[in-house]
């Protein structure tokens, strides 16, 4: 059995808030170069550098690379071997969430309810998904995910005869939606199968991989490859100014699912591709 | 490169696609902000603060660190903006700056009213913040990140989506 105190958890996840927020993956800052290698427009080539010169900044100075600081997903793998003392896991990642908001100046951006709408000032709940497994692993990944790309994010419960032409249909039909609007060039993450719910789960999850990697089952990695190719069609380019690059990456994870039915989620990310995990 | 700076008495001869740097006071207002002033105009007839030849951003900046000026400022979605923006184009504001797409209804008032709309990249927030010289909340403070603020910028660069004739450089 492997015992864990809260306290040590509290702290891990402050420092994933404050380092997802400020500081982006060097994977993701070769994205960005790449495009930039890409592109002939001055003005889609201007934005890469400005994004460039953003992530620098955010490292080095610790500022928030964008000022929403999103709402905080946290996916938990946790061991059956593992056995936290003191508070709950629960309590002790939302205590997290709020010393890294509080700490790193990040903006706190949680309402305590869809209608009344009142902040809760330390950027808590966070949204927590658990996953249970056997051993005495624990890995906590912090994902901050900023609104302007959720609110474009989209699902459809499609049909199980639509296949792959479906597939993409919903995607394109989403991405000329998002549009400028949701910060472009995307990371595109893509739930497919599972419940209405659990498609949607796994379009966030789809988020933790990282930039520019390939997905691990050979049918996936060339859909993705596909539908890329498809999106970067559409010539938003970055910042929506035109250009070749609307998305860096489409990122798929599928799940099984019942004979009537075939739920398709996508939640968009802006370029800002955040987050962050530690494996105690 | 296109020098602006306020008051925006007269920005129709901007054409979209021009590359401008802002200089100068420019108000700082969001969701809520934009809802209160809606609010108060239906009581009062009148808005909270005056936007004549004024410039607003669409912001909501992260938390000041001690000895900064402001936290990460980039620009929010301007589109949440447009059910109340007609109003405050007919009461004189000529730039708006933000990022996505506007509304035809705005897009028509900005005609009617000579208004053009100004994009920024969105998510460097913490590039531009280095371009604000300073910042004061001055009204709805409550609201924090959302409260109206008037910043004063340097070089704050943009780059016009639409001109006051409608023309749009999104596709």
């Amino acid at each position: 059995m492997k015992i864990i105190q809260s306290t040590i958890i509290v702290e891990h996840v402050q420092n994933l808030c404050i380092q997802a927020c400020c500081v982006l993956p060097a994977d993701v800052i070769k994205s960005y170069e790449k495009a930039k290698n890409n592109e002939t427009n001055n003005i889609a080539i201007e934005v890469l550098d400005q994004l460039m010169d953003n992530a620098s900044l955010g490292e080095k100075e610790l500022i928030p690379v964008c000022q929403d600081t999103g709402m905080v997903v946290v996916f938990v793998t946790m061991g059956n071997q593992v056995q936290i003392k003191g508070m709950s896991i629960t309590k002790a990642i939302n205590q997290g969430v709020a010393n890294g908001y509080k700490k790193g100046y990040l903006r706190k951006s949680v309402v305590n309810d869809p209608l009344l709408r009142e902040n809760t000032n330390d950027n808590t709940p966070a949204i927590i998904y658990y996953d249970m497994v056997e051993g005495d692993i624990l890995t906590i990944d912090v994902l901050p995910k900023g609104f302007g790309s959720e609110n474009m994010s989209a699902i459809k419960m499609l049909k199980p005869t639509d296949g792959i032409k479906a597939v993409k249909d919903f995607l394109i039909e989403t991405v000329k939606m998002a549009g400028p609007n949701a910060c472009p060039p995307f990371f595109i993450g893509i739930g497919l199968g599972g419940t209405m719910d659990k498609a949607a789960v796994l379009s966030k999850k789809a988020l933790l991989r990282k930039a520019n990697s390939i997905h691990e089952n050979k049918f996936y990695q060339q859909l993705e490859s596909d539908l890329l190719e498809e999106v970067n069609k559409i010539p938003f380019g970055p910042a929506g100014f035109k250009g070749k690059t609307t998305a860096f990456n489409v990122f798929i994870e599928a799940y099984p699912t019942h004979i009537a039915g075939f739920p398709m989620a996508i939640t968009i990310c802006c370029h800002s591709y955040r987050h962050k995990g530690i494996t105690l | 490169m296109i020098k602006l700076s306020s008051p925006f008495s007269d920005v129709s001869t901007l054409s979209s696609g021009d590359k401008v740097l802002i200089s100068g006071t420019i108000l700082v207002g969001r969701d809520q902000a934009h809802l209160r002033m809606y609010e108060y105009f239906k009581i009062h007839h009148k808005l909270p603060v005056s936007v004549k030849d004024a410039a607003i951003y669409y912001a909501g900046p992260s938390p000041t660190k001690p000895n900064e000026i402001i936290g990460a400022i980039g620009p929010t979605t301007s589109s949440r903006m447009d059910k109340f923006t007609p109003l405050l184009l007919e009461q004189g504001l000529k730039v708006m700056i933000g990022k996505g797409k506007r509304s035809q209804v705005v897009i028509d008032s900005m005609i009617a009213n000579k208004a053009i709309y100004i994009g920024v990249t969105g998510g460097v927030g913490a590039l531009i913040s280095k371009k604000i010289i300073s910042q004061k909340i001055i009204l709805y403070e409550d609201l924090q990140a959302e409260a109206l603020r008037e910043i004063v910028v340097e070089d704050f660069p943009g780059i016009v989506i639409i001109d006051a004739k409608g023309n749009n450089l999104y596709i």
